[in-house]
This record gives C-alpha cells, structure tokens and sequence, in this order.
C-alpha cells in the first residue's frame, strides 16, 4: 500500500476505481457511460477516470483520503466493453454507494454524475447513456405530482391518448387573439391547447393578460362540450417568487395545468412539482434546451437519463419525441424512453438503450407528450408506436387547417377515436391505417380536408441518435 | 350540443355490435365492465348512478350488453355509460368508458360569470337540465 500513498499522480485504475470483480449492491447507484479514451489512454483507465472524477478523486494523492472510509465513497467502475461496430468508444459501468447522494435532490445526483467530469482533458469525448435508480434513492423523492392516474380521474377521460395544440405563432400574438386560438383548438376537439417555450411575458402579451384570456376560452369551451379542457399556462420566468406568482394566479383562475421550460433548472422543477402537488395542479414540462446535449451520440447525456431525472423530480408531463414528426427520434429510442416515463419496472434492453433495470417502486408514471410536426393522417403510426398514455399534440395540423382551427381540432379527434376503436376491434393499424382513415373521412368533412391537405407530409430522415445493435431508419408512410 | 364526454363521442353512435367489440376489447384484457347512467351530465361529476354492481367475472360481453339494453329500457332519456375497469397494480383506475346511450334533447351547459377584482372572473358550469327536479330532467315534461 506504501505506493498507493506516495506523494504524486497515480493511474485512476490503481487507487481503486476500476474494480472489474465488483457485485453492485441492490442500493447502488449505477451508470453507464459511453466512454472516448484520448489516443494512448487504455480503456479501463478512462472508465476509472471517469468513476474518480465523478465521486470522490482530484488528480494527485492526497493523505486526507485516509481520514476517510474511502472505499466505501469511491465509485467503482466495473466493467468495460467496447461498443461494437464503432472503433474507440467503450461502455463503462460504474457503481455509486447511496451514501454518495442527498436524498431527495436531482441537483446533487446531477452534480455528481456529470458535474465535473466532461470536461475531462484524458476523454475525447463523454456520453452518460443510462443509470439505474435503485429504489433505495427513488423512494426518498417526490415524484409526479399526480401521475397518469390522477390525471386521466381528473380529466375523466379514459381510453385514448389525450390531444393537444400549441398556440401559434407562437410569438407576436395579442392576448385575446392567443385566446381566440385557445378556444377554437378546444371547443373543436382537443383537450388541452399549450403556451409555447418561450412565450413568458413579452412587450407583445404579458402574462396575467394571456392566463385571463385564455382561461375565459377554456371555460367556454368547456360549456361547448361538457369536457375539462385545459391550457397550459407557461410560468416560466426569472425568479422562483415571479414563477409562484404566475402559477399561483393561473390556480385562481382555475387552470388544471401549469407549465414551465427545462431551462429553469432541476431545483426549480422540484420547487414546482411540489408547488403543483400542494395546489392540485398539473406539471407540464417542456425540454426546452435538451437538444444541445442530448442528441450527439459520442457526448452529452442520453435523453433517457434526463427522462429518469424528470420523473424523480416530478413533473406530470414532459415531451418525449414523435418517431414520425419533424423532431429528432428513432423508434427504438423513443421506445425506451416511453417505457422510462410510463413502466413501473423495465428490463434492460440494448435495442431501446436501456442498459439496465429499473424499478421505480410504484412511483407514478409521467406522461409522455408527442410534438412536433405531427397530422392526423398519421394517426395509426402514432397509436401503434407510442399508445394510450399520451398526449399528441398537433399545433400547425390544428390551427393550420384550412377550414378553420376548430375543424382541425375536430378533424384529429376524429382521427383520434376512430383508430382507437378499430385498434381495439383489432385490426392492423401499420396496414390498415390509411383506409381506416380514409372511410372515417366518409362522415367528417373535417378529416377528409386534413388528410387531403397533409395526408403525404412525411420527415424522412435517419436519427443522429440510435441503438447500436441495429441502427434502424424513421419509418415513413404508411 | 352534443356533449363529448367518452372514448367515442366525436364518432357516431355505435351500433350495439360496434359496443360489442369494444366490450370484447375489454374482457380479453381482464377487464371489469359496468353500466351507470345520470341526468346530471356535469363533466365532474364523478358519481353516476350504477347500474348493478360492476360485472367481475362475466366472460361473454352479451351479457353486458343485456344490462347496457335493461338500462337504456328504463332509463331512455338518460346518459349511459358503459365503463372498463383495470384493477391491476399500478393502475386500479378506468381503461375505457364510452356513451352508450344519450337523450333525445341534450340541453347543455350554460356558463355563468361573476366578476371578480383586477378583471379575474370566477367561472361556474351551469346545467340547463339541473333546473328541474331530479328523475324529470330529460324527456317529455
């Protein structure tokens, strides 16, 4: 041991991190990272380095580690393989005890986990692909604020995936023309209508002048149909006390929902959960932002873990990819992270990414939310890739149609109900999806003006972001 | 109006084989089927009227479609559901509900304001059939 404790720098593999015959407790933290050694570094090193930098190591020796029972806070990298078909990449694993984290706070896991160490000089490059949260931890947090469960009883609406439209422009829009939009899209058919990102509080419409608006539009409509209808109000802003102010004002008026933006950090999105669960009121949550690190497959952090994350900390909905839309997404990966939000426990499963178990412990689940250039002639793809729990929210294919937002918003739940009932009459929806729609047309003008606007409207391109076992295409058509 | 609660309202009505399939549906995952039915259509109100207990154990969805039938006799002029339940882990909530039944006339709702301070309005959901005594809301006079 004499060497281990002289003075200077030592491999990370030999002052403990890389421990290739160590078991993961039940109560481990674990992650994998897909791991770019710099030329010359082996790869067991840089999973070591790795497992270091972020738990307990700096980049010498230092004597103050033996005031400490530092095996047990080291984290362990434990295995190392490389991945196949792509020359220089490796998966490390690695083990984190429960004592290294702060019950209950996504800050602290995240300032462990990917605090430091991407920007660690011996990696080229640095991508946390998966983690398992032990329900050790998952238990000490929160979670949802309702969950589908409560939400579906809140909303008393059952069978189908929910819809939704985001208000557009999404910038520029006075305060009753944006309630305008809001009641066509919901007293035409859809359940919820959706401030966007960054619409917060600008010259152009400040935010108590949207939240009246647009709730005297969710009333009405309402009235229209005798269904809850809900906007959600965007209360994103620059401080916790303005975000309270603008949430607690859209509770008064008698929102179901509230939305914020990624961008306002995990501590907020916690403060909010809680704020969401004490007032009754939905989470919605918009991954503004994520797209800068989750979508290069070499570096970032996978959009699974950021779904995990987002789950302890307990927002309702968050957006979670299309396959079929304008937005980045192969099926296999989006698949994973559906399962992520909406499982109660899940296998691993290299096709989805998923690199390990996870039981989340009766946890309720978090619905996904499916935006971004998405029409009603898709609708089959989109009930057989992505199910009931859901929301589908189509906001050109709502407000861009051209008989008007309502027809749009008709013309989707149309689409909507009709694939649902066949589906479970059990017919073929990939083969039978276009017929199915084209004879629902037969009785809805509405439809039938969709799908002639947009029924060819495809975004044929191959994901950046996909398994390693079978890189798959976006399906298209039909 | 045409009030859009369920699974299907925005389809026409669906024949009873079309309820069938769907009741089918149900069974096949192990689902509990029930009836209720109300004169109080409000989006939430939470507690209609059952119509006998919920089905646990019926295999054969006819016989659920004999209950939704003795209901729609009685009850004509009332909403009907028809309702799934999955008591699995995790769930122990609805997994589909649909209108099975509607009356002639669906008077619907009027929205009522009261204006509050700083322009805020305290909106209520007011039910022209709840005007009148329960048990004489739809149907003739």
């Amino acid at each position: 041991m004499a060497e281990r404790w002289s003075a200077g720098v030592l491999h990370y593999a030999e002052m403990g991190y890389w421990q290739p015959d160590y078991v993961p407790k039940p109560s481990d933290v674990l992650a994998a990272f897909r791991v770019t050694p710099q030329p010359g570094i082996p790869p067991e090193e840089a999973g070591a380095a790795v497992a270091g930098e972020s738990s307990t190591a700096t980049w010498t020796v230092v004597w103050t580690d033996r005031l400490t029972a530092y095996e047990h806070y080291q984290a362990k990298c434990y295995s190392v393989e490389p991945v196949p078909g792509i020359d220089g990449q490796y998966i490390a694993r690695i083990a984190y005890d429960l004592d290294l984290f702060e019950e209950g706070s996504v800050a602290n896991l995240t300032s462990s986990i990917i605090g430091n160490v991407f920007g660690f000089k011996a990696l080229k490059a640095l991508r946390l692909e998966d983690m398992r949260i032990p329900p050790h931890y998952a238990k000490t947090f929160q979670g949802p604020a309702h969950g589908i469960v409560m939400e579906r009883e809140y909303l008393n609406k059952y069978g189908r995936p929910l819809l939704g439209a985001t208000v557009k422009p999404k910038l520029g829009l006075s305060a009753k023309n944006y309630g305008r939009v809001v009641y066509e899209a919901l007293r035409g058919g859809l359940d919820f209508t959706k401030d966007d990102e960054n619409i917060n509080s600008q010259p152009f419409m400040r935010w108590r002048d949207r939240f009246l608006h647009s709730m005297e539009a969710v009333n009405r409509a309402q009235a229209e149909t005798g269904e809850i209808k809900g906007h959600y109000c965007n209360v994103t802003a620059a401080t916790m006390e303005d975000m309270y102010e603008r949430a607690e004002c859209a509770a008064d008026l008698g929102s179901v929902i509230v939305m914020i933006d990624l961008t306002v950090g995990y501590t907020a999105i916690q403060s909010m959960a809680k704020w969401a669960r004490r007032n009754g009121v939905l989470l919605h949550l918009h991954r503004a932002g994520h797209g800068t690190y989750t979508r290069q497959k070499n570096h970032g952090v996978s959009f699974r873990v950021i779904a995990k994350w987002m789950r302890l900390a307990g927002v309702d909905h968050i957006h979670a990819g299309t396959v079929v839309g304008k937005l980045e997404g192969d099926p296999n990966m989006v698949a994973g992270y559906y399962d992520v939000l909406r499982a109660d426990k899940a296998e691993p499963d290299p096709l989805k990414g998923l690199y390990f178990e996870q039981d989340w412990a009766s946890m309720p689940g978090v619905m996904p939310v499916a935006s971004g250039g998405i029409h009603a002639g898709q609708m089959h793809q989109l009930l057989h890739y992505l199910g009931e729990d859901v929301i589908l929210q189509f906001g050109g294919g709502t407000i861009g149609h051209p008989m008007g937002i309502a027809a749009g918003a008709t013309a989707n739940r149309v689409a909507l109900e009709v694939m649902v009932k066949a589906r479970n009459e059990g017919r073929n929806l990939l083969a039978e999806g276009p017929d199915i729609l084209r004879s629902a047309a037969k009785h809805s003008r509405e439809l039938d003006m969709a799908l002639s606007t947009w029924g060819d409207v495809t975004f044929d391109f191959e994901s950046t972001d996909t398994p390693d076992v079978t890189p798959m295409p976006t399906p298209t058509g039909a | 109006m045409r009030i859009t609660q369920g699974t299907f309202s925005y389809l026409p009505d669906l024949t009873d084989e079309e309820i069938t399939s769907q009741l089918d549906y149900a069974l096949s995952n192990g689902w509990a089927l029930s009836v209720e039915f109300t004169d109080d259509p409000h989006p939430r109100n939470n507690y209609w009227d059952m119509w006998g207990l919920p089905m646990f154990g019926l295999a054969d969805p006819a016989g659920a479609l004999h209950e939704i039938n003795e209901c729609r006799e009685v009850y004509p002029d009332r909403y009907i559901k028809v309702s799934a339940y999955d008591a699995r882990q995790g769930r122990q909530t609805v997994a589909l509900s649909f209108l099975v039944n509607r009356p002639a006339q669906e008077p619907g709702f009027r929205l009522d304001r009261q204006e509050a301070a700083d322009r805020r309005i305290r909106y209520t959901l007011h039910s022209y059939a709840l005007d009148r005594p329960a048990g004489t809301r739809y149907g003739p006079q």
